[in-house]
């Protein structure tokens, strides 16, 4: 195919590459296991165009300086892993509050706390939803394979800018160290596919960045081009500036909810895996996985149907806000349901919310090792 | 004929949120004099402040300007810096913003020597919040934090910007409005890291809890702590500790600025010159 490329790389190789070629020009970063070959890679493919990386003296001055990159109008990333969004998660907010787009790549490691700092978990899941306090929504896709660690990152990019706020990119350090063969799409192919942050280009004096439609982001136009206004974190107007006016106040909130929730539709991406012969009879298995569990579970799949139990995978590439309707067209359909996730509980308890259930199997593993398709398989056969 | 200030001002923003006799907003007139000075347009400068009094700076000036979290204005300030080198970068924080819990950002700022101009307004004392210690609290006033009297030993700002590396490090405080002017605009001009320490009064959060009732009070006591470096240096070892020195304390124009050097990782990456190596400093460790 003309617009593919085939490429050996490495999951975390690929998410920059994939920055850099959906026109990324900044990253702050600071280094951390499994996520340090990110930044390694940026500080070779940025320069080379033209931007900057700058490996900078904390992770809380990273996401500072590619927040601060993304306000001067420029397409910016940060990468770390879970105890570094620990520490973005304030600045994060503030990025979420004066709607400033942004992606950052976590390359999950077993957590709390410094964790198992070189093994693989998913124990991020929950923290991607509300990073940081107050009300927002966040944006959290996850790569399953290695192209996706590629394809999901362009895609956060345009999503960025077009929610006009951060964007995270969930890798594992199973996908992000994994060596091995992608397709992905061409650089002329992503560049063309790139949709800019929207500009207003009227009279400064008609430039009112935060007065928009209620379901909408803010347009914020590039910083040193005649349209000077404010960010804050605090409560703020139509153009930026600080106010504790009640409906305002209530509005801006409001507004930040409802430019995601009232368009999920541009964000939802699912992959469903032998899930078109399920009819809803006995014995029908679902698993629901996502990232680089989903692996494990697709080969778990072929072995229990060539053991001949009818099992699919349902696999939400945007975990934030979740495939509602889906996971709850599916969860209605099939009785026998099983998440798997390198965590305690994470995403089932959202599949337990929207399908209504509290008879979800779980198949959790929280030591640093990834799950093989027999432990699949093998919970298959003792739950169901 | 005196100087209009409407221009650099977003005058709907008036009146600030600044207590009468606040030392901010002298700054504030005589940073928006040293703009006017240099001749450049609003267009071309970002104010990015922290948190805390001072924090409200950026939103009552006419440039691109942002409002950041506590403490991390410096950082904000490298990605703006680093994808416009050719813009003027102002930073404006307090004492809590630039030494507690955003020094981390002050000292490798100044090390980079990235330029930008950093103001840190020290009125020794958390005064937005009601009176809290600072790091430049002097030792043994009353905080609300230390009732019985401060025991933190005292911060000397200027002291962590030259030890830092910053390039211009000079302190002045809002009683000579002329002074803070001109030093403001020598900062602005200067290619490199500047490091302000502007000395000014918080004569309702500190002033009148530590036996200065009146604004007045609170500005001599600034006065009787202040020596012009010149004179300071005459002094013997043991007078130096009352008095904090003012001028220019460091202005080195030989160390290269960080966008600069970027420029050369850039130009290795693009083959334009051969890799940076140890050859390429004076300095070897």
């Amino acid at each position: 195919m003309a617009d593919t490329r085939e490429v050996i790389s490495s999951g975390n190789h690929l998410a920059a590459l994939a920055s850099a070629d959906a026109g990324c020009r900044f990253m702050g970063g600071y280094p951390i296991t499994p996520s340090s070959e990110v930044i390694e890679q940026m500080s070779d493919l940025l320069p080379k165009r033209g931007g900057s990386c700058i490996q900078m003296e904390d992770e809380i001055a990273a996401v500072a300086a590619a927040i601060g990159a993304g306000m001067a109008g420029h397409r910016t990333l940060t990468a770390t892993s879970g105890p570094g969004i620990s520490l973005k998660a304030e600045n994060l907010g503030l990025a979420q509050m004066c709607e400033v787009p942004l992606v950052v790549v976590n390359v999950m490691r077993g957590g709390p706390s410094t964790g198992l700092p070189t093994r693989v978990s998913q124990g991020d899941v929950r923290q991607a939803k509300n990073p940081s306090h107050g009300d927002y929504r966040s944006i959290t896709l996850c790569a399953g394979n290695l192209s996706e660690c590629y394809t999901e990152v362009v895609r956060a990019f345009n999503l960025a800018d077009r929610f006009m706020q951060p964007v995270f990119v969930l890798l594992d350090e199973t996908i992000g160290h994994m060596h091995g063969k992608a397709i992905i799409p061409t650089a002329e192919a992503v560049k063309a596919g790139i949709v800019p942050r929207k500009q207003f280009d009227g009279a400064p004096e008609d430039y009112h960045p935060y007065e928009c439609e209620h379901d909408q982001p803010a347009v914020l136009n590039k910083m040193f081009t005649g349209y000077r206004y404010h960010f804050t974190g605090l409560h703020h107007d139509k153009n930026g500036f600080p106010t504790e006016e009640i409906e305002t106040c209530r509005k801006l909130i409001q507004r930040l909810e409802d430019k995601v929730m009232l368009h999920t539709d541009e964000l939802e991406l699912n992959e469903e895996f032998m899930l078109d012969d399920m009819t809803g009879e006995e014995g029908e298995v679902l698993i629901i996985a996502y990232g680089s569990v989903s692996l494990a579970a697709k080969e778990s799949i072929r072995h229990l149907r060539a053991a001949g139990i009818k099992a699919g995978l349902f696999r939400p590439l945007t975990l934030w806000p979740s495939p509602e309707k889906a996971i709850k067209k599916y969860t209605d359909m099939i009785k026998n349901v099983l998440c798997v996730e390198l965590n305690i509980r994470q995403y089932t308890e959202e599949v337990e919310r929207v399908s209504s259930r509290l008879d979800i199997q779980g198949l959790f593993k929280v030591n640093g090792r990834p799950i093989s398709p027999h432990e699949i398989v093998s919970k298959v056969k003792e739950v169901f | 004929m005196a100087f209009n200030y409407d221009q650099y001002l977003r005058l709907e923003k008036m009146p600030t949120l600044w207590c009468w006799g606040c030392g901010d907003g002298v700054i504030l007139k005589a940073f928006v004099r040293a703009i006017e000075k240099m001749g450049v347009k609003q267009d071309d400068v970002c104010v990015v402040s922290g948190i805390g009094c001072s924090g409200r700076f950026s939103s009552y000036v006419d440039f691109n300007t942002v409002h950041t979290t506590h403490g991390r204005t410096v950082a904000f300030a490298t990605g703006i810096k680093m994808m416009h080198p050719d813009k003027i970068v102002v930073c404006v924080a307090g004492d809590g913003d630039a030494l507690a819990i955003g020094g981390n950002h002050t000292i490798h700022g100044a090390r980079r020597n990235i330029d930008m101009t950093l103001i840190i307004i020290n009125n020794f004392i958390y005064g937005l919040t009601n009176s809290q210690t600072s790091p430049t609290t002097p030792q043994g006033m009353w905080t609300v934090t230390q009732k019985v009297g401060n025991i933190d030993p005292t911060f000397d700002a200027c002291a962590l910007g030259i030890a830092s590396g910053a390039s211009f490090v000079a302190r002045e405080s809002m009683l000579d409005p002329k002074k803070l002017e001109k030093i403001f605009v020598k900062a602005m001009e200067h290619r490199g890291f500047s490091f302000l320490d502007i000395l000014s009064n918080c004569h309702i959060n500190l002033g009148r809890k530590n036996k200065m009732v009146s604004a007045m009070d609170n500005l001599n006591w600034i006065d009787s702590i202040t020596m012009p470096v010149k004179k300071y240096n005459e002094l013997p070892e043991e007078e130096k500790l009352n008095y904090f020195p003012t001028g220019i304390l460091k202005e080195d124009t030989n160390v290269r600025e960080y966008c600069d050097m970027y420029q050369d990782i850039i130009d290795a990456h693009q083959g334009k010159r051969a890799n940076i190596t140890q050859d390429d400093f004076e300095k070897k460790i």
